[in-house]
């Protein structure tokens, strides 16, 4: 008996091993070692190993770099909260109104904005919002404004591509636990008196807030990590944390300190996992 | 075709390419036009493989991770010769075999190409970060003043080409200071000018955001542009101009090497004698990826009216005056002006 659990055991292992090793060879292994350098110091041009928190300290005390962090996160709420407010209503129309044969192509045309490639995205996003573009030539046609609209190289552009991209990938999320749901849950609802409002609230909600809650922190994770869309849509007036990353390796060659502000930003998408871990149901994405 | 005329022709291929020489070059964007590279191969026979980078750093890590001997030229920024001489990375180049005597005097740059009396290095190409605009826009006179672009007569009207170095160095000159004696304390007295240039402008951007920016309507001003940004447009816009203001503008230049550790000096030889050569000069300073001048003054004869007017050739004695190259920080200084960079970018 002993020997079959043996063998039983040892055959887990076998099929769990390659899983192991390749997160630790290409997460747990270079995660160690960029804690590593982000305690050493750049002097000159050197990087000097050691234990030193001169990094983590001068990203709390030097504003211009605390400040990316907040404008990092300013943006990512903002865009996860009006992308779930966009997506709800976008996946619910989908899985309770289109007819279940006409859903596969609604979902394809809403998933159409995943085709194109990222960088080719926001350059598109940037001729539609710039001056003389496609948003602002319309409502100068219509007579709406006299002068055109600045909102390309602005915050709101990094927004507008963001919700743009995140609003497909929530509706995905949501539509996968709106379409799981018996209706019986409804019916059951109405026959005790509930209106079509207090069972969206009461029942429908609580019972989709997996999804919502799967989305939107995978909606927190991409967004504020993500170094494009800020990059070419906000026309550099104000730097994410991963932009200021992207400055410390491309510009310093401060390793050191891109490292320290990697780890930051990774201690932050941490908090915001515990924070949604309740209701996080990954696999049902 | 029988068995014997094939063998023959295959030996004869075979024979041709042992025989054919090629040679790597780690080079920026304007050497991968094959208008360029194309007339050398066919007259030599001799093949250049490129691979394209930017930034000194960045080809100082690729030969660094590269055998001795994958690499043959090198084109480098020409502020950074020094650094290539100091890591041992060039070879010295005969004298007698080089295009000097025909170079705009100013651009030689003895000082940055040579050391101890040995040259390492030529320059190639050069050109300015100054002010580029769209004349339709704005009035041209009004680009001859620095302090115009934080007048409020433009504001919200101009970008600012995001790379500290030339910038900071155009703004130091504003303020009376050479490029090359500015210090941290100099530095502190540009953060004023800085951010209200930073106030006055809508965005900051790398040199495609520059260009959508100017190309597109979207700003009508560039602090930091110059032929290389506007020239590749000028067909299609030739409302885009630049100009040196009255207070200066910074001057880059780039120098073409040959590397120690290659074992085709020879043919790396023969590449740079072509590419300094009037014919090679104007088919670089009019490269698909960007414009610049030539270095070889004799280039004049060969470059049509047209491209002499986008390259504003007649000029050159005043710009080549009145401009000063790249700031060369020491590691403090150049952590002080990134700080400072950084400063202006979060403002």
């Amino acid at each position: 008996m002993a020997s079959i659990e043996a063998t039983e055991a040892r055959r887990a292992a076998a099929f769990v091993a390659p899983a192991l090793l390749w997160v630790l060879a290409f997460f747990i292994i270079p995660f160690a070692v960029m804690i590593g350098v982000s305690f050493a110091r750049l002097e000159g041009r050197t990087v000097v190993y050691g234990l030193s928190f001169d990094n983590y300290l001068r990203f709390f005390t030097e504003p211009s770099l605390f400040k990316g962090l907040t404008i990092s996160l300013e943006i990512t709420v903002v865009v996860t909260v009006i992308s779930v407010l966009l997506a709800y209503p976008l996946a619910w129309i989908i899985a309770m109104r289109v007819p279940a044969r006409y859903q596969r192509l609604a979902l394809m045309l809403a998933v159409l904005p995943f085709w194109t490639s990222y960088v080719v995205r926001s350059y598109a996003w940037l001729l539609v919002l710039g001056q003389n573009g496609v948003i602002n030539k319309a409502l100068l046609a219509l007579g709406a404004i006299a002068e055109p609209l600045e909102i390309a190289s602005t915050r709101s552009a990094t927004i507008i591509g963001f919700v743009h991209f995140f609003v497909m990938l929530l509706t995905l999320t949501i539509y996968s636990n709106l379409i799981q749901l018996s209706p019986n849950y409804a019916r059951a609802a109405a026959d005790l008196g509930a209106s079509a409002f207090a069972t969206f609230r009461h029942v429908i909600l609580p019972l989709t807030l997996p999804g919502v809650v799967t989305g939107a922190f995978l909606t927190f994770v991409l967004c504020i990590g993500d170094y494009i869309t800020p990059q070419i849509l906000g026309g550099n007036n104000e730097l994410t944390l991963p932009q200021l990353i992207m400055l410390q390796l491309g510009r310093r060659g401060d390793f050191p300190m891109a490292s320290a502000m990697s780890i930051i930003l990774m201690v932050v998408v941490t908090l915001a996992y515990f924070a949604s871990a309740r209701w996080l149901k990954l696999d049902r994405v | 075709m029988n068995r014997l005329t094939t063998t023959a022709l295959v030996s004869l291929a075979m024979m041709q390419a042992a025989s054919a020489e090629e040679i790597n070059a780690l080079v920026w964007c304007d050497h991968a036009d094959p208008a360029l590279i194309e007339p050398f191969t066919a007259a030599t026979g001799i093949t250049v493989n490129l691979k394209e980078y930017e930034g000194t750093a960045a080809g100082l890590a690729i030969l660094d991770q590269s055998q001795p001997g994958d690499w043959d030229v090198l084109v480098i920024d020409a502020v950074d010769v020094g650094r290539a001489v100091d890591l041992g990375l060039l070879a010295e180049l005969p004298a007698d075999k080089l295009r000097n005597a025909d170079f705009f005097p100013e651009v030689v740059m003895a000082d940055n190409n040579t050391r101890d009396g040995k040259i390492y290095a030529v320059t190639e190409k050069f050109g300015y970060n100054t002010i580029a605009f769209n004349k339709s826009a704005v009035d041209p006179a009004d680009m001859e003043d620095m302090a115009t672009l934080t007048s409020g007569k433009y504001d919200g009207r101009i970008a600012i080409y995001d790379y500290y170095l030339p910038v900071l160095g155009e703004m130091s000159l504003a303020n009376g200071v050479n490029t090359a004696d500015m210090t941290p304390d100099t530095l502190a007295a540009l953060k004023e000018p800085l951010m209200a240039l930073r106030k006055a402008s809508k965005s900051v951007g790398d040199v495609v955001a520059s260009q959508t920016a100017l190309a597109t309507g979207e700003v009508d001003i560039l602090v930091g542009g110059g032929e290389w940004l506007t020239a590749v447009l000028h067909a299609e816009n030739p409302d885009l101009d630049w100009t040196i203001p009255k207070q200066g503008a910074v001057r880059w230049a780039q120098s073409l090497s040959v590397l120690e550790a290659s074992e085709k000096k020879d043919a790396a030889l023969q590449f740079v004698d072509y590419i300094t050569s009037p014919e090679g000069q104007a088919r670089l300073a009019t490269s698909s990826c960007y414009w610049g001048m030539p270095a070889n003054a004799k280039t004049g004869d060969v470059l049509t009216p047209e491209q002499k007017a986008v390259l504003r050739w007649d000029q050159q004695p005043a710009y080549l005056a009145k401009t000063q190259l790249y700031p060369v920080p020491d590691a403090a200084l150049d952590q002080a002006m990134q700080d400072l960079w950084t400063e202006m970018l979060q403002n």
